[in-house]
């Protein structure tokens, strides 16, 4: 026997679409589920990538830098004693190389800050104010006075909690205070020239920039540095880079990106797209059910048809790939509408939406007052994947049902 | 040469605690070219016999040959390519595709044949004038009468040239006119094509017309004879 052929895709392709729109209701109502399925996930995975994207930005902007490179004891003893030259050499040149758009280099030291009624623990930052501003640092975020205008600015900026903390206000001396390498307190009374808001009122209490010289000056320090702020524009892609950065910085420093330096936010990073993929194959489980339902429906109702099909010639396999068929032409409809409606419904939003009401509860996770859904292809495809290999799973059952019937059992049925 | 030929067929059903017997020890042997009639009352085993010629059920013991091929050791697969290419249905009802046109319905057998478009479509209006149905080709079988319908399932049963048509009551739905004009066309086919019929009825009209008529009561043949009818004389 064995005479191999198959059928023309046609047929099956024809009788696969009208049989979708028989009970058209029926159809219509499993179209809307799926449309509304795929519409919910896309939404919570731009939702969720534009609050992930938000918390990464925001622990960025506290102090810039994608990649950075310390003494390797900084981190456990962040003192002046583990501070570094300024880049040199091999190093110096990967910093003016592509794919770095800017670098500068911090005196990052903690230390106390007092004013005339209170005073506070605090992280002195000495910073090159114009390579701070390359790095990314928003002088639109000084709210009083002035930034830093100089490597030798005598002045310092401070935040605005702070100052509130301090009961102080611009214009006003302070006194800052650290330990030098020889262990001897150094401090130096400076004025306040600036005022800075942040999105988290942490921050506003803890970093307080003076210029770089002055901050070597006060510890003894000469040119001595803690830190190497890197960025290429593109926090995501930091993997392409950081080794770069790290092989030319050599065994006697330690670099390392932000995924490891902010471990909480690299975590987040990290799980996130699993994340986003277990709450799709949620979403779509909960639709499978509907699905399978309407198939099983739509076959037993079929049943002298597909006996007469079988009875003709139709191999038990054709039967079930006309049924997959129909189930791929359902999702397919589906996954572009929902796909459609998703990219109608996200754009609009992807220039913010006001989260001030619960703004304070989510500050803790590192968010500012909007959130701003961020629409990505990646996660279009994984929703269309997920959505086209779950559902022609779950397809399998009543087509493997219908192409297991006996034709004169099927042709009888009442 | 036979068309088809039967040993020994056997074949039961349980229905509750009660076993019965479908078909009983029955041999037959069928010419090419033949017209037979299978008939009986209800539960005789024409239909069931009928079924296991065509490869739709399998007997429980016995051999099937359509042509030189053993129907009963085939499988699912080559049970349905064996119809596809070999036989001919047209059943009592439900003959048709209900979302697929008149034309649709007849093409469906060459389309899972794999014979390209245009052939398909020649030969299915070819086959639509010799039915008498050459301005319905555009019909879906719900906008045709019932006779009309079963003209259709006769083109769609002979269009792929099969060696032989199994037909199960196909009479049983139709007024007079219309089931005269349906064995009407049976014979026709019959004699210009030589295509072998063998028709399950238990209708007289329909008798009236085969060269063979096989009478079968409680799964077993208790007549067989030749008889002046309208089919070819073979």
């Amino acid at each position: 026997m064995a005479d191999k052929h198959s059928p023309s895709a046609g047929i099956l392709a024809t009788l696969a679409w009208r049989n979708l729109w028989r009970n058209y209701r029926r159809t219509l109502i499993m179209l809307t589920a799926i449309v509304v399925g795929v519409w919910a996930m896309i939404l919570f995975s731009a939702m969720m990538r534009g609050m992930l994207d938000e918390m990464v930005q925001a622990g960025l902007r506290v102090l810039p830098g994608e990649v950075q490179v310390h003494h390797p004891d900084y981190q456990d003893d962040p003192s002046v004693v583990n501070s570094m030259s300024a880049p040199k050499g091999k190093l110096l040149q990967v910093l003016n190389t592509p794919p770095v758009t800017a670098w500068t280099t911090r005196l990052k030291v903690p230390g106390m800050i007092s004013s005339e009624r209170d005073n506070r623990g605090v992280l002195l930052l000495g910073v090159d104010p114009a390579g701070e501003i390359a790095l990314g640092f928003d002088p639109g975020d000084i709210v009083q006075g002035r930034f830093l205008e100089s490597a030798d600015d005598k002045g310092i900026v401070i935040g605005r909690k702070l100052a509130e903390r301090l009961e102080t206000r611009l214009g006003k001396r302070v006194v800052i205070m650290s330990q030098n390498p020889y262990n001897d307190v150094a401090d130096r009374g400076v004025r306040i020239v600036g005022i800075y808001r942040a999105r988290l009122q942490a921050t506003e209490e803890l970093f307080v920039y003076t210029s770089r010289a002055l901050l070597q000056k006060m510890l003894e320090v000469e040119d001595e540095i803690s830190e190497v702020a890197i960025t290429a524009d593109n926090y995501e892609h930091v993997d392409a880079w950081w080794r770069d950065i790290d092989a030319a910085a050599g065994p006697d420093l330690d670099t390392q990106p932000w995924t490891v330096l902010d471990a909480y936010l690299g975590s987040m990073y990290e799980i996130q797209g699993t994340m986003n993929v277990i709450i799709m194959v949620i979403i779509f489980i909960a639709l499978s059910f509907g699905l399978v339902n309407t198939l099983v429906m739509a076959v037993f109702e079929r049943v002298r048809e597909i006996g007469l099909m079988m009875a003709l010639g139709m191999r038990p396999q054709w039967i079930m790939y006309q049924v997959l068929l129909e189930s791929l032409m359902l999702l397919s409809l589906g996954l572009v509408i929902g796909n459609a409606l998703a990219t109608a419904t996200v754009l609009p939003l992807e220039s913010g939406i006001d989260i001030s009401v619960v703004g304070d509860g989510l500050e803790m996770y590192g968010m500012g007052a909007t959130l701003y859904p961020t629409l990505a292809l990646e996660d279009m495809l994984m929703s269309t994947l997920i959505v086209l290999v779950l559902g022609l799973l779950a397809s399998l059952i009543p087509a493997w049902r219908a192409s297991r019937y006996n034709p004169v059992e099927a042709l009888t049925k009442t | 040469m036979s068309a088809l030929s039967c040993n020994k067929l056997t074949k039961t059903f349980t229905q509750g605690s009660q076993t019965i017997k479908g078909l009983d020890d029955v041999s037959i042997a069928i010419a090419e070219g033949s017209f037979v009639c299978l008939s009986g009352p209800s539960g005789s085993g024409k239909t069931t016999l009928l079924n296991a010629m065509g490869g739709l059920d399998t007997p429980d013991s016995g051999e099937i040959l359509v042509g030189d091929m053993r129907v009963d050791q085939m499988n699912k697969s080559d049970l349905a390519d064996m119809r596809l290419h070999n036989i001919g249905f047209v059943f009592q009802s439900y003959n048709l595709i209900p979302v697929l046109t008149a034309q649709e319905n007849i093409e469906f057998v060459m389309q899972i044949q794999g014979i390209p478009a245009d052939q398909r479509s020649a030969k299915s209006r070819e086959i639509l004038a010799e039915v008498g149905l050459a301005d319905h080709e555009g019909r879906r079988p719900a906008q045709l009468s019932g006779g009309q319908q079963q003209r259709v399932a006769v083109a769609r049963a002979i269009v792929s040239n099969p060696t032989l048509v199994l037909a199960d009551e196909p009479t049983a739905n139709l007024d007079s006119v219309t089931a005269t004009q349906l064995m009407d066309l049976f014979a026709e086919l019959n004699q210009s094509r030589g295509i072998t019929f063998v028709i399950a009825t238990h209708d007289a009209r329909v008798m009236e017309y085969c060269r063979r008529l096989i009478k079968m009561e409680d799964g077993k043949i208790i007549s067989d004879q030749e008889q002046p009818g309208r089919g070819a004389n073979v």
